[in-house]
């Protein structure tokens, strides 16, 4: 087995995401450790001609995976091109996303190779031959280290966890991969998309989360200014999603999404343990409650102890000016 | 027609956690339950019984003594019966070793469609019921809401980013559950009745699963509670100076806009 970390890229919307960045930026500083290469593979339709700026992000060799077959993400297309590329390649790690695609992805990857897997992933270690991998558990309540028993070890990256590589490096040649189609076995008969343009929850630097202080779904209108403003994204905690203010897909916590931008705002939350655990490892944290005694104060960097519904329109107002 | 709906014991989400060699306190969690996932799943498959009352649910859950209490409350909502496989180690074990025991015992009970959480909530790995999916060769929906069954069609409906999806296979097949479908309430008559429905018991080796295929691939070395974080500063004055002082501050000391 050779020295080298496989990086699976993600590309959407012309470009490839920020968390393959990151996955880069980690594999490199790993890799320079091992000795070994940082490897990247691009699955898609039409991701063959951007795949070699991979190369600008340390990635030494860059592998595409183009298809009409692949266009959109399906683990039962997506695990059987890179099972036949590590096979081939033997990298000791795989690196994905703890995205929607890596988090499915990952464990199929895992089983078909009957090999180790850690989920959402935050440090990684190596102590000679041996890796330990550092990760959440019990929703974030508790944090533990895995040994790595049965290599390859395929990891998925707690997205905004990791520095991006540096890039400014050379584009790398293309290795195109032979793909054979593979026949689904699930179709998605109806998709209706939202607003297209948003900024994802998960990637988004910014996220301002709203909670039943903002009193009813007409005021989240008011984040999505503030939102707007500063380049982030609207959340909602698990009490605004259950009444139906806002969409499953926005709300943060345990049975929600884990974010951890460089800001977070929490605007009219309490701070629930099982909200907590979604968003406590963001850079930044500012919480706006008029309870004084609100949990979200507890692991809040800044305090406004006031109505939500009154600052929050001035602290638009405010960035506003401050970014004119 | 009959399904399968996976279930996992974890300490309860509203508890906290604490640390002590390495390990959760056992003594110090007031409370364990199903996995909420695996509460969505079970809500999930009680709908498609709803439509066809021929439907027979069977609860699959490993672990130790315990697990008897989930499975009263799962069959008290409505489930039919029951297989534990008793496991001390169950929490010891990979995502994988679960998911072969879990195939033996899916090839053993029979099925034509299963559902599971997306991911237990203590070791949130979110491994075992995908590499289930993978074993037993069955198409795999992941993360939905709710499930419709038509024939021998299963469609199913999730909120994807920046959007909605309805997804369809055929039966057999293997569904995740991932987003709240809110469980619903055992009925008194529910309660009575679970004490009379049959749960089957068995153990790993009785499933015939050994060697290899339980040797951890991944093994939990440490466990620690999460840095704490601190409390920050409370901003004073009225709301104005405060809007204004934090936005100085986030620019300035903190530069994050």
């Amino acid at each position: 087995m050779a020295n080298n970390i496989l990086v699976v890229a993600e590309y959407g919307d012309g470009k490839f995401k920020s968390i393959t960045h990151q996955l880069l930026g980690e594999a490199g500083r790993l890799a320079a450790q091992t000795g070994g290469t940082v490897e990247a593979v691009a699955i898609g339709n039409g991701v063959k001609d951007a795949a070699g700026q991979l190369g600008a992000y340390g990635a030494g060799k860059v592998y595409a995976a183009d298809d009409a077959s692949l266009k959109d993400y399906d683990g039962a297309s997506y695990a059987p091109v890179l099972v036949e590329l590590v096979k081939r390649t033997q990298p000791m790690m795989i690196f994905l996303g703890a995205t929607p695609m890596g988090l499915t992805l990952g464990p199929r990857l895992a089983t078909q190779l009957q090999c180790a897997l850690t989920s959402d992933c935050t440090a990684f270690a190596l102590d000679g031959g041996a890796i330990s991998v550092t990760r959440p558990v019990y929703g974030g309540r508790a944090v533990a280290v895995y040994q790595v028993k049965k290599l390859p070890l395929v990891a998925t990256l707690r997205q905004n966890a990791f520095a991006p590589a540096a890039g400014g490096g050379a584009a790398t040649a293309v290795d195109a991969l032979t793909v054979t189609p593979v026949a689904l076995k699930t179709k998605v008969v109806e998709m209706t998309k939202a607003e297209t343009g948003k900024i994802e929850l998960t990637e988004a630097p910014i996220v301002i989360s709203g909670g039943r202080g903002m009193q009813g779904p007409e005021n989240f209108a008011m984040l999505e200014s503030l939102a707007s403003v500063l380049g982030g994204a609207v959340g909602a905690t698990r009490a605004v999603v259950d009444a139906g203010w806002r969409p499953y897909s926005e709300q943060v916590g345990q049975t929600g999404k884990t974010v951890s931008p460089t800001l977070y705002i929490a605007a009219g939350v309490s701070g629930a343990m099982q909200h907590l655990v979604g968003m406590k490892t963001s850079k930044v944290i500012v919480a706006i409650n008029k309870d004084p005694e609100a949990p979200i104060f507890k692991v809040a960097d800044y305090g406004i102890v006031a109505d939500a519904m009154q600052v929050v329109p001035l602290l638009t107002e405010a960035c506003r000016q401050l970014k004119a | 027609m009959k399904i399968l709906v996976l279930m996992k014991q974890v300490p309860d989400t509203a508890s906290p956690i604490s640390v002590s060699n390495n390990q959760v306190d056992a003594s110090k969690i007031d409370k364990y339950a199903a996995s909420p996932y695996d509460e969505y799943a079970l809500e999930q498959a009680l709908q498609v019984k709803d439509k066809d009352a021929s439907t027979k649910i069977t609860l699959v859950a490993m672990g130790p003594a315990r697990v008897r209490e989930m499975i009263m409350q799962g069959l008290a909502m409505g489930a039919d019966d029951a297989m534990i496989i008793k496991a001390e180690n169950a929490g010891e074990m990979d995502g994988l070793t679960v998911a072969h025991v879990l195939a033996a015992a899916a090839k053993k009970t029979g099925f034509d469609l299963i559902f599971a959480g997306s991911k237990g909530v203590d070791d949130d790995q979110g491994w075992a019921g995908i590499a289930l999916a993978e074993l037993l060769g069955l198409p795999l929906i992941t993360t939905t809401r709710s499930t419709t069954v038509a024939g021998a069609t299963v469609r199913c409906q999730r909120d994807v980013e920046g959007g909605k999806e309805t997804v369809e296979a055929a039966l057999p097949a293997l569904i995740t559950s991932g987003q709240a479908t809110e469980p619903r309430y055992p009925t008194l008559k529910g309660i009575m009745g679970a004490k009379k429905k049959p749960i089957q018991e068995t153990d790993v080796a009785g499933l015939g699963v050994s060697g290899d295929l339980l040797a951890p691939r991944v093994q939990m070395v440490k466990l620690d509670m999460p840095p704490a974080r601190q409390a920050g500063r409370i901003l004073q004055g009225e709301p104005a100076d405060q809007v204004k002082e934090l936005a100085r501050l986030l620019r300035e000391q903190a530069k994050v806009i």
